[in-house]
């Protein structure tokens, strides 16, 4: 299978054409010219690399009435990503060789996108005691990203104990950093608009104090840490300070805390409910600067679907979660590009190479060079359009952005040289 | 008036001023009469929707819509579809379908009156939402003030106890400050919210500093449970910080008024003999509470109208 891309502006540098042959790239160049391939007329059009995602919820085993590792891939591939992690919070809990096997394999059946599993670092999800990492890390679906993701590994043993294990085969435990004892019953930010609104708030001082700790940790035992869905200030000052210490610690940030804010609660719709809460606009300003400067080191979407009726109720009883994967580049470009804090290199970083780099994923996050593989997206940075949940390809529909104009559409995602996605549509 | 009653905060001051110009004419043209009934909102359907037990405030709707001479359906929760785990939104729509034409929604999850609305074409009332408001609570709060002292405007108002889980310390504070009285917020700083400083509102951790000051005070129901979860020491540290007893209640003005919303915790957050006394309001509040609730309900369903 040959494809010759023309003229597509690659990380938003020179036009360029792209050759993909047997899933590489076989040349990149002016006017390359071959008989037999398949053409795709790239012209405005910006090359990136296939992005990666940390933190995707894939729902199956389980809820499969939420979204299955098919059309979670499909979303994925709409949005430009060749992998994603798919986290462990299914039913049963990926915390068996078995799970992480079977979720992996489903992937590699819809071959959409690389599906890479996410371990549970504890049994259940607990937090109460180690589940067997090292046989996940040696199953077919080698994982190398260990999260609890849901809950916070709160003890603090415990959290040291699995940073130092995973050591052993080069594991990172990502961490969600909220301190349960202090947000019991919590619904969203808590501040001014918390209180007025009569819902319990979720301090951001819960997220701060536990990624204090952890860091601290980390750097005693010099394990690797990640922290998952970063959302206040303050936050970032604490990953600042640690990364100059040179702790082995990077983050994530999602898609929404760089766009929306506690504002939106006041509608009191629970498609903006979500874990950790949406924060203030100081907040969203840091974490768009501390991404920007490179003290956060990814952009991971936490997409989280949910079938209706776990969306359309009180606030209260909702649960916590909103889409991500197609509409995560659309937020980055509106967010960072276009205010010209990020440039495609910094996205091609941000989206692609660093999450694949702690991910330890092979194949994904490479340069748009001859001899690599052939994993990358061509979008449209001039297009905009409104979103229409209907329109997702998600199987739920608890878009955050819901009547939104957004700007940047994927015309086409390349997986090993095979479109996935083609003038803006999945391929299957 | 708007088409719901959600908030105490959403009202402006000529729609507050309206509903209890209302009440008061209500109260007018009710008095000395045998049959307390107006034919005002005949063959209309209001529902109590009771997602919470609250036994008072569900008589006093109840009262009101038939002294308007409403049909009333109630509607417990309990024993109900809804507790097969019928959703609100369903719940909302049978209920929209049987002809309602307002909604009385009591519920323990905050907004959820604000969502009732979103899905229903008939008027709403927040009968209490979670910690959020309970604006006719403030509403009959604010009457009682104005009937007993002539006027809000500059009243100070000393409002005690559990502000940050209270409902109707949440509604009585902006809808006070709407109409121009003075709000003080007294308060161990664990029960108070940690956005208060933005609210129209002052604040103190000294209940005997503020007392002298004050023209009305209001105390709020202070449950057990916060005790087991530290939000204070014990009962009786709480008792004789903040606690109103007789002795406390002589630093007081001569014409200042007690208030309570009930239902009281006697001898924790206030004295029998206190709720007891001639400065006490608590009954005729829940007087009010009908006077207000059918001004209310006129205002939305038939006010408009006729
Ligand atoms: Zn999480």
């Amino acid at each position: 299978m040959t494809t010759l891309i023309k003229g597509a502006r690659v990380l938003g540098g020179q036009s360029a054409d792209l050759l993909l042959e047997d899933g590489r790239i076989a040349a990149v160049g002016q006017r390359l010219g071959v008989t037999g391939a398949d053409v795709v007329d790239a012209g405005g059009l910006v090359a990136l690399p296939g992005l990666v995602d940390l933190h995707t919820h894939l729902r199956e085993p389980g809820r499969e009435d939420a979204e299955t590792v098919e059309t979670g891939s499909r979303a994925a591939a709409l949005g430009g990503y060749t992998a994603v992690h798919a986290m462990a919070n299914t039913d049963p809990v990926a915390d068996t060789a078995g799970v992480v096997e079977q979720v992996w394999r489903l992937g590699q059946e819809a071959g959409l996108v690389d599906v890479v599993p996410v371990g549970a670092v504890t049994v259940g999800l607990r937090g109460e005691r180690l589940a067997e990492l090292g046989a996940m890390a040696d199953s077919a679906a080698r994982v190398r990203v260990f999260s609890d993701d849901g809950h916070c590994v709160a003890d603090p043993a415990l959290m040291r104990r699995a940073l130092e294990y995973v050591k052993a085969f080069d594991g990172v435990v990502a961490q969600h950093a909220e301190e349960p004892r202090l947000t019991v019953g919590a619904q969203m930010n808590e501040g001014d608009l918390s209180a007025r609104l009569g819902l319990t708030g979720w301090p951001a001082a819960a997220e701060e104090a536990v990624i204090a700790r952890d860091v601290l940790l980390a750097e005693h035992v010099g394990a690797r840490l990640h922290v998952c869905h970063v959302s206040t200030a303050g936050s970032v000052e604490i990953l600042r300070w640690a990364k100059s210490r040179g702790v082995q610690v990077t983050a994530e940030v999602t898609p929404h805390h760089l766009l929306l804010t506690e504002a939106c609660a006041q509608s009191y719709d629970p498609v903006f409910k979500v874990n950790p809460p949406l924060r203030t606009d100081e907040d969203v300003q840091a974490l768009r600067a501390g991404l920007a400067d490179g003290t956060i080191d990814a952009v991971a979407t936490d997409h989280a679907p949910h079938a209706v009726e776990d969306k359309e109720s009180e606030w209260a009883q909702a649960r916590p979660g909103m889409l991500g994967l197609e509409q995560a580049l659309s937020v980055v470009v509106e967010t960072l590009v276009e205010p010209g804090l990020l440039d495609w290199a910094g996205v091609a970083d941000r989206m692609s190479v660093r999450p694949a780099a702690i991910g330890r994923l092979d194949g994904h996050g490479r340069p748009l060079a001859p001899g690599e593989p052939a994993n990358l997206l061509l979008l449209d940075p001039a297009a905009r359009a409104v979103v229409d949940p209907a329109a997702l390809a998600s199987r739920s529909r608890n878009s955050p952005y819901a009547g939104r104009e957004l700007p940047g559409r994927v015309v086409a995602t390349f997986l090993r040289g095979t479109a996935t996605v083609r003038d803006g549509k999945a391929v299957r | 008036m708007k088409r719901h009653l959600l908030d105490a905060a959403d009202l402006d001051r000529a729609d507050a001023t309206l509903v209890l110009d209302t009440a008061a004419q209500i109260d007018q043209a009710l008095a000395g009469r045998e049959v307390k009934k107006l034919p005002t909102l005949r063959g209309r359907t209001v529902v109590n929707l009771f997602y919470e037990d609250s036994t008072r405030t569900r008589i006093s709707f109840e009262l009101a819509a038939k002294r308007l001479s409403a049909d009333v359906i109630n509607f417990s929760a309990k024993g109900s579809s809804v507790s097969k785990g019928e959703s609100l939104k369903d719940t909302a729509l049978t209920l929209e379908a049987m002809g309602s034409d307002a909604i009385v929604v009591r519920h323990g999850a905050s907004g959820a009156p604000h969502r009732l609305a979103h899905w229903v074409r008939g008027s709403v009332v927040n009968a209490g939402d979670g910690t959020h408001e309970h604006p006719t609570q403030a509403l009959l709060d604010a009457y009682t003030i104005r009937h007993r002292l002539g006027r809000l405007d500059g009243v100070r108002v000393v409002i005690v106890g559990d502000v940050l889980h209270s409902r109707v310390a949440r509604s009585n504070v902006w809808l006070l400050s709407t109409l121009g009285a003075q709000v003080t917020l007294v308060a161990p700083p664990t029960l108070l919210p940690v956005g208060v400083g933005s609210w129209p509102v002052e604040v103190s951790y000294d209940l005997d500093a503020v007392l002298p000051k004050a023209d009305a005070v209001m105390m709020l129901r202070v449950q057990a449970e916060r005790m087991n979860a530290s939000f204070f020491p014990s009962a009786r540290e709480y008792s004789r910080r903040y606690g109103l007893d007789a002795h406390r209640m002589a630093a007081l003005s001569d014409d200042a008024i007690v208030m309570h919303p009930g239902p009281m915790n006697r001898g924790m957050e206030i004295a029998a003999d206190v709720a007891d006394s001639v400065r006490s309001t608590i009954v005729e509040q829940v007087g009010n509470g009908v006077s207000v609730r059918m001004a209310v309900l006129y205002l939305l369903l038939g006010g408009a109208s006729s």
